[in-house]
C-alpha cells in the first residue's frame, strides 16, 4: 500500500510528514519525530508505557497507526515539563516522593496522571489506585507513585486555590 | 579529618530523574546509529523437534533484507562464551547461538533476520521455512528424571547436575527420636524477573580497525565486553560498551543471552549496526523464568518447639537453556534452608533438571525458594504443635548477641539481628491486638490471617568477579568533580549513590559532583548490579580512591596555607583551617594549582587531581536479614484474598539514601506478593507457553498492592560505612509471609497450602478438599 501524508502538531509543533499506512503512532513519533520518551514496554495495549494525549485524551500510543493521528494535537511526554525544562507538578512530585526507579513506565504513568489530575483535581486514595491501573510498573511496588499523585493532586489544588483568591481579591498570585 | 557526611543517610533527590521524568532518558531502543539495520528472530514453534530444513530464498528475496542467518552461519564463529562469574572451568550447560540440529523449547532462536527496519525484519522472518520433526518433549521437569527422552543427549535422566550436604543417615536418628517431626513437599511455580524494557542490543563493528561497540540494556556493561571478547575473540580493549538507562532487569539482564550473542555474531557479518529489541511475547517466553522448583523439607523438634534438624530435598526446573550454570545457584537453596534460625543439624540435596521449556536465568534473589519452604513448613508445625506460630519463633531465631555463628551448613553468619527485626514488624503490627480482631472477625464469619516470614541473605559477595569495584574521581581545574564507576543501573539508583557518597568523601555540596557510569571505553571495571552488591562496593570504591585525593587537596592547601595538614579540615567546597572561619582554599582554587600553578604544589605533590582505586571487599559477604509481616482477608466463598497490611523491617546496615532503600524493598517485595498470588509461566502439555503476554501473564498492578510499612533495624556490616545489600530481600520474604497469611485465615478449616500461586480457583479448591476430607463446612 502506498504511503500516506499525515499532518499532526506534537508538543505544539506542526509536523508533516508521509508514513506506511501499518506505521503505529508508537513507532512514528519515535523514530520519524525522534521522540524516544514513548516507551514501548508490551505493543498489546496492556502496560500504558506508550500513553500519550490525542486531542487531550489519554491513549495507548501502540494501539493507534500513525495514519489514524491525521490532524490531531498530540502531547507526549517531551511536552510536559515547559521548554527551559521546569518540570510540571506532577513531574516534581514523582522527583520528591521517589515515584521512579527505572523510569521505563514513567513517561506513561506521568502522562496518564497529569490526564487523571486534570479531570478529577480532588481524587480518593481508591479512585488514584483505579486511574493506575492500566499503566504497570515492575519496579517500585507503586508506594512512591501512590505518593506523588496525592501530593500531585494536593498541590494542584493549592495551586488553583491561590489563583482563585488571587482572581476574586483582583490580586496577583 | 573525615567530613561529616551531610548526604549519606539522607533522602537525596536522584540525579537520574530529571531525564527520565522529561522523556530524555536513553534506554537501547533510544539509540540510532547510522545505516542501522534491524534484527528479528524466527523461533521454533515445537517444544522440541529435529531441524530438517531451512529454505530462507524467500525471505532474502523481500526488499530490504540485507541477511538470513542459522546456526551453520553464526554457530562456528563462537570461540570462548563463558561467564566471568563461573568460570570457563566447570561443566557448563550447553548454550549454543542459534539452534542447531534440534530445537528445544517453544522460541528457540533458530535464525535471524537483518532488515532496514522492524516491519520489514518481520515480514521476512514469516517468510524463512522450517521444516520440522517433531520430537517427543520433555515439558514437566518433574519426571523428567524418569523419561526415556532427553532434553540434551549428554545428561542422563536429563540431570544438569546435583549437589548435597552431609549424608541425611547421619541425621536419621534425630529425626526417629524427635518428639515432633514435620514434612511437607512444597511447589513453587515458574515466575520471571519481567522488567518493563525487554532484553535489548545494539553491536556495530568496524572492519577497519577490528573495534565492536555495543549499546546494551545490562545490568553489567563490564561483562558484557568480557563476554563479547572471549565469545568472538576480540581484544577486550577493542569491544567498548555503553549503557545509560535500564529499564529494570531483577537478574535477567546480569548476563548476555543467547540473542545477545547472535547479534555480535551477526555485527561481524553486515555493513552496519545491527539493533535487537525483543518484543513482549519473546520475553514472556524466552528471555528465562525463575523460581519453578519444588522441595521435601523437613523439621524435628523436641517436646518445646526447639528445632533440632532441618533437612531439604530440592529439585529445579533448568529449562532448556539455563544462564548461569543452575548447579551452582541451586546449591544456595540447601546451603541456607537452616536461615536466620539456631539449628543444630542440617543437611540438603539440590538436583536441576532439563526440560523442553524456557531456560532458568538469575531472578532476584535466585535461592528464595530455602524461605518459602522454611517458613510456610514453620507454620505448619506450629499449627501441628498448637503453638502460635510468633511464638515457635520467638524460641528458634538467633539473637544478635549469639553471632558470630556459622549455620549447620557451613554459613557463616555475622551482623545481622533475626530476633530483634521479627519483633520489631511485629511491634509496628501489634500483634496481639491482631488476634483479637481475629476472634471477633472469625465470630463473626470472616476470615482473616497473619504470616510472618524471616530470612537471612547474602549480599555483596567478595570473591572473584564480584569481589572488587573500582572507582576514578576527577576534580576538573574549575574544582567540579565527576567521579567514574563502572556502573549498570537499571533502576537501583547507582548515579545518586555515587554522587552522594563522592560529595561527603571530598566535602563538597552535591550538585558539584557529576557521575559517569556505563561506558567501558573510560569507567573502571567493576561487577555491576547483581548479587545486592553495588551500594556497598560503590561505597568502597569511593572511599579507597577519595582517601588519596583527600591527601592532595589537604596538603596543597597546607603548603599554600602555610599550616599543618592535621589542622585542616574539607568541608563545604574548602579546605579550611578548623575553628578559623575564612583562611582556607576552595576546591576551584586548589585546583588551579594543581593544574595551572604547579610551581606553588608541596614537594613531592603531582601535578593534576585525579585518582583511580580499587575496593577489595573486607568479607567473602554481608550478611543481611529481615521479617515481612502480612495481613491478610480471604473470601472463603470467592477464594479471593486481600492483603490487609504489609509490614517489612529489615536489617541492611546503615542507609545510603532511605528512599531508595524502601524503594527497592517496595519493588522486590510488590513482585514477590505477584509470585504469591498472580504470577505464573504456564505450560500446555505439549510444550507450548500459553501465558505470553500481559493478558495472560498477571503482573500486579496498582490495585492489587497493599501499602508498605517499614521498619529499620541496624546492624553495621562490614566494609566502609557498614552499608549491606538490599536488592533481593524483598521478593526473598514476600511469598512466604503471604502464603501463611492465607494458610492462617483458613486455619480453621485445616488447610494446608503447598502450591503457589494462590489463586482464588485453587483457594476453593483447597477450601473444597479440606470439606471433603473433614466434613468442616465453608
Ligand atoms: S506499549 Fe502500549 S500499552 Fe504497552
Ligand atoms: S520505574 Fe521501572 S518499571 Fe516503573
Amino acid at each position: 500500500m502506498a504511503d500516506v501524508d499525515v499532518r499532526m502538531t506534537v508538543n505544539g509543533v506542526a509536523r508533516r510528514s508521509t508514513v506506511p499506512p501499518r506505521l503505529t503512532l508508537a513507532d512514528h513519533l519515535r523514530s520519524t519525530c525522534g521522540l524516544t520518551g514513548t516507551h514501548l514496554g508490551c505493543e498489546h495495549g496492556a502496560c500504558g508505557a506508550c500513553t500519550i494525549l490525542v486531542d487531550g485524551d489519554a491513549v495507548r500510543a501502540c494501539l493507534m497507526f500513525a495514519v489514524q493521528a491525521d490532524d490531531t494535537e498530540i502531547t507526549t511526554i517531551e511536552g510536559i515539563a515547559d521548554r527551559d525544562g521546569r518540570l510540571s507538578v506532577v513531574q516534581e512530585a514523582f522527583r520528591e516522593h521517589h515515584g521512579l526507579q527505572c523510569g521505563f513506565c514513567t513517561p506513561g504513568f506521568v502522562v496518564s496522571v497529569t490526564a487523571f489530575l486534570r479531570d478529577n483535581p480532588d481524587p480518593s486514595d481508591q479512585e488514584i489506585r483505579e486511574a493506575l491501573s492500566g499503566n504497570l510498573c515492575r519496579c517500585t511496588g507503586y508506594q512512591g507513585i501512590f505518593a506523588a499523585v496525592r501530593a500531585a493532586a494536593d498541590a494542584l489544588r493549592a495551586t488553583d486555590a491561590d489563583a482563585g483568591a488571587a482572581a476574586r481579591d483582583g490580586s496577583h498570585p | 579529618m573525615t567530613a561529616a557526611a551531610r548526604y549519606a543517610g539522607a533522602r537525596v533527590q536522584r540525579v537520574e530523574d530529571a531525564r527520565l521524568l522529561t522523556g530524555h532518558g536513553s534506554f537501547v531502543d533510544d539509540v540510532v546509529r547510522p545505516g542501522m539495520l534491524h534484527a528479528h528472530f524466527v523461533r521454533s514453534p515445537l517444544a522440541r523437534g529435529r531441524i530438517t530444513g531451512i529454505d530462507v530464498s524467500a525471505a532474502l528475496a523481500l526488499d530490504g533484507v540485507h541477511a538470513v542467518f542459522t546456526a551453520e552461519d553464526l554457530n562456528p564463529g563462537v570461540r570462548e562464551p563463558w561467564y566471568s562469574l563461573v568460570g570457563p572451568k566447570v561443566p557448563d550447560t550447553p548454550r549454543p547461538a542459534l539452534a542447531e540440529g534440534e530445537v528445544r523449547f517453544v522460541g528457540d532462536p533458530v535464525a535471524l533476520v537483518v532488515a532496514v527496519d522492524r516491519y520489514v525484519a518481520e515480514d521476512a522472518a514469516a517468510l524463512v521455512v522450517v521444516d520440522y520433526e517433531p520430537l517427543e518433549p520433555v515439558v514437566d521437569y518433574k519426571t523428567a528424571t524418569g523419561s526415556e527422552e532427553l532434553v540434551h543427549a549428554a545428561y542422563p535422566g536429563n540431570v544438569a547436575g546435583t549437589m548435597s550436604g552431609r549424608p541425611a543417615e547421619q541425621l536419621a536418628e534425630v529425626f526417629a527420636s524427635a518428639a515432633h517431626v514435620v514434612e511437607e513437599t512444597i511447589h513453587q511455580q515458574a515466575y520471571q524477573a519481567v522488567p518493563m524494557e525487554t532484553r535489548g542490543l545494539i553491536a556495530e563493528y568496524s572492519a577497519h580497525d577490528g573495534g565492536m561497540t555495543i549499546w546494551a540494556s545490562t545490568q553489567v556493561p563490564h561483562e558484557v565486553r568480557l563476554f563479547c571478547s572471549r565469545a568472538l575473540g576480540l581484544s577486550e580493549h577493542r569491544v567498548r560498551v555503553i549503557m545509560r538507562d535500564t529499564g529494570g532487569g531483577f537478574g535477567q539482564k546480569a548476563l548476555p543471552q543467547r540473542e545477545d550473542l547472535c547479534v555480535m555474531l551477526a555485527a561481524l557479518k553486515v555493513p552496519a549496526a545491527v539493533k535487537w529489541i525483543e518484543d513482549r511475547q519473546e520475553n514472556l517466553s524466552s528471555a528465562g523464568q525463575g523460581r519453578h522448583e519444588h522441595g521435601t523439607a523437613r523439621l524435628a523438634f523436641d517436646a518445646d518447639g526447639t528445632i533440632l534438624a532441618a533437612a531439604l530435598d530440592h529439585v529445579q526446573d533448568a529449562g532448556a537453556y539455563p544462564v548461569p550454570w543452575p548447579v551452582m545457584t541451586a546449591v544456595v537453596v540447601g546451603m541456607l534452608f537452616p536461615g536466620p534460625y539456631r539449628v543444630p543439624a542440617a543437611t540438603f540435596t539440590c538436583t536441576s533438571v532439563f526440560s523442553n521449556t524456557n531456560g532458568r536465568t538469575a531472578y532476584r534473589g535466585p535461592w528464595q525458594y530455602e524461605t518459602l519452604a522454611r517458613e510456610v513448613l514453620l507454620d505448619v508445625a506450629a499449627r501441628g504443635m498448637g503453638i502460635d506460630a510468633v511464638e515457635l519463633r520467638r524460641r528458634n531465631l538467633l539473637r544478635h548477641d549469639e553471632l558470630p555463628v556459622t549455620n549447620p551448613n557451613g554459613m557463616p553468619y555475622s551482623d545481622i539481628s533475626p530476633l530483634e527485626t521479627f519483633e520489631h514488624a511485629l511491634e509496628i503490627l501489634d500483634h496481639e491486638s491482631f488476634r483479637r480482631e481475629q476472634a471477633a472477625a472469625r465470630a463473626a464469619g470472616r476470615y482473616i490471617g497473619v504470616g510472618t516470614s524471616s530470612y537471612v541473605e547474602p549480599t555483596t559477595s567478595g570473591r572473584g568477579f564480584h569481589g572488587t569495584e573500582g572507582a576514578t574521581i576527577r576534580i576538573e581545574p574549575s574544582g567540579v568533580v565527576n567521579v567514574y564507576v563502572s556502573g549498570g543501573s537499571s533502576g537501583n539508583s547507582l548515579e545518586t549513590t555515587a554522587v552522594q557518597l563522592t560529595a561527603d568523601a571530598l566535602g563538597v555540596d552535591i550538585g558539584q559532583v557529576n557521575t559517569i557510569q556505563g561506558d567501558t571505553a573510560v569507567t573502571p571495571f567493576g561487577g555491576g548490579t547483581g548479587g545486592s552488591r553495588s551500594g556497598s562496593m560503590i561505597a568502597g570504591a569511593v572511599a579507597e580512591t577519595a582517601a588519596g585525593l583527600r591527601e592532595r587537596l589537604l596538603a596543597i592547601a597546607a603548603h599554600r596555607l602555610e599550616a599543618a595538614v592535621e589542622d585542616l579540615e574539607l568541608a563545604d567546597g574548602r579546605a579550611q583551617v578548623r575553628g578559623t572561619p575564612g583562611a582556607g582554599l576552595s576546591l576551584a582554587e586548589i585546583a588551579d594549582i594543581a593544574y595551572f600553578d604547579t610551581r606553588k604544589l608541596p614537594p613531592g605533590v603531582p601535578p593534576g587531581l585525579e585518582a583511580s582505586g580499587r575496593y577489595q571487599a573486607q568479607s567473602p559477604t554481608i550478611w543481611a536479614n529481615a521479617t515481612h509481616v502480612c495481613t491478610c482477608e480471604v473470601d472463603v466463598v470467592t477464594g479471593a484474598v486481600t492483603i490487609l497490611r504489609y509490614i517489612v523491617s529489615e536489617d541492611c546496615g546503615p542507609m545510603i539514601n532511605p528512599n531508595v532503600v524502601e524503594g527497592q524493598i517496595a519493588g522486590g517485595t510488590v513482585q514477590g506478593i505477584g509470585g504469591a498470588l498472580l504470577e505464573n509461566s504456564v505450560y500446555d502439555e505439549d510444550g507450548n507457553p500459553i501465558t505470553s503476554t500481559f493478558v495472560d501473564y498477571l503482573l500486579p498492578t496498582s490495585t492489587e498492592v497493599p501499602v508498605i510499612e517499614y521498619g529499620h533495624v541496624e546492624t553495621p556490616g562490614p566494609g566502609p560505612g557498614g552499608y549491606k545489600g538490599v536488592g533481593e530481600g524483598g521478593a526473598i520474604g514476600a511469598p512466604p509471609a503471604v502464603v501463611n497469611a492465607v494458610a492462617d485465615a483458613l486455619a480453621p478449616f485445616g488447610v494446608t497450602i503447598t502450591r503457589l500461586p494462590m489463586t482464588p480457583a485453587s483457594i476453593v479448591a483447597l477450601l473444597q478438599e479440606a470439606e471433603a476430607n473433614q466434613g468442616v463446612r465453608v
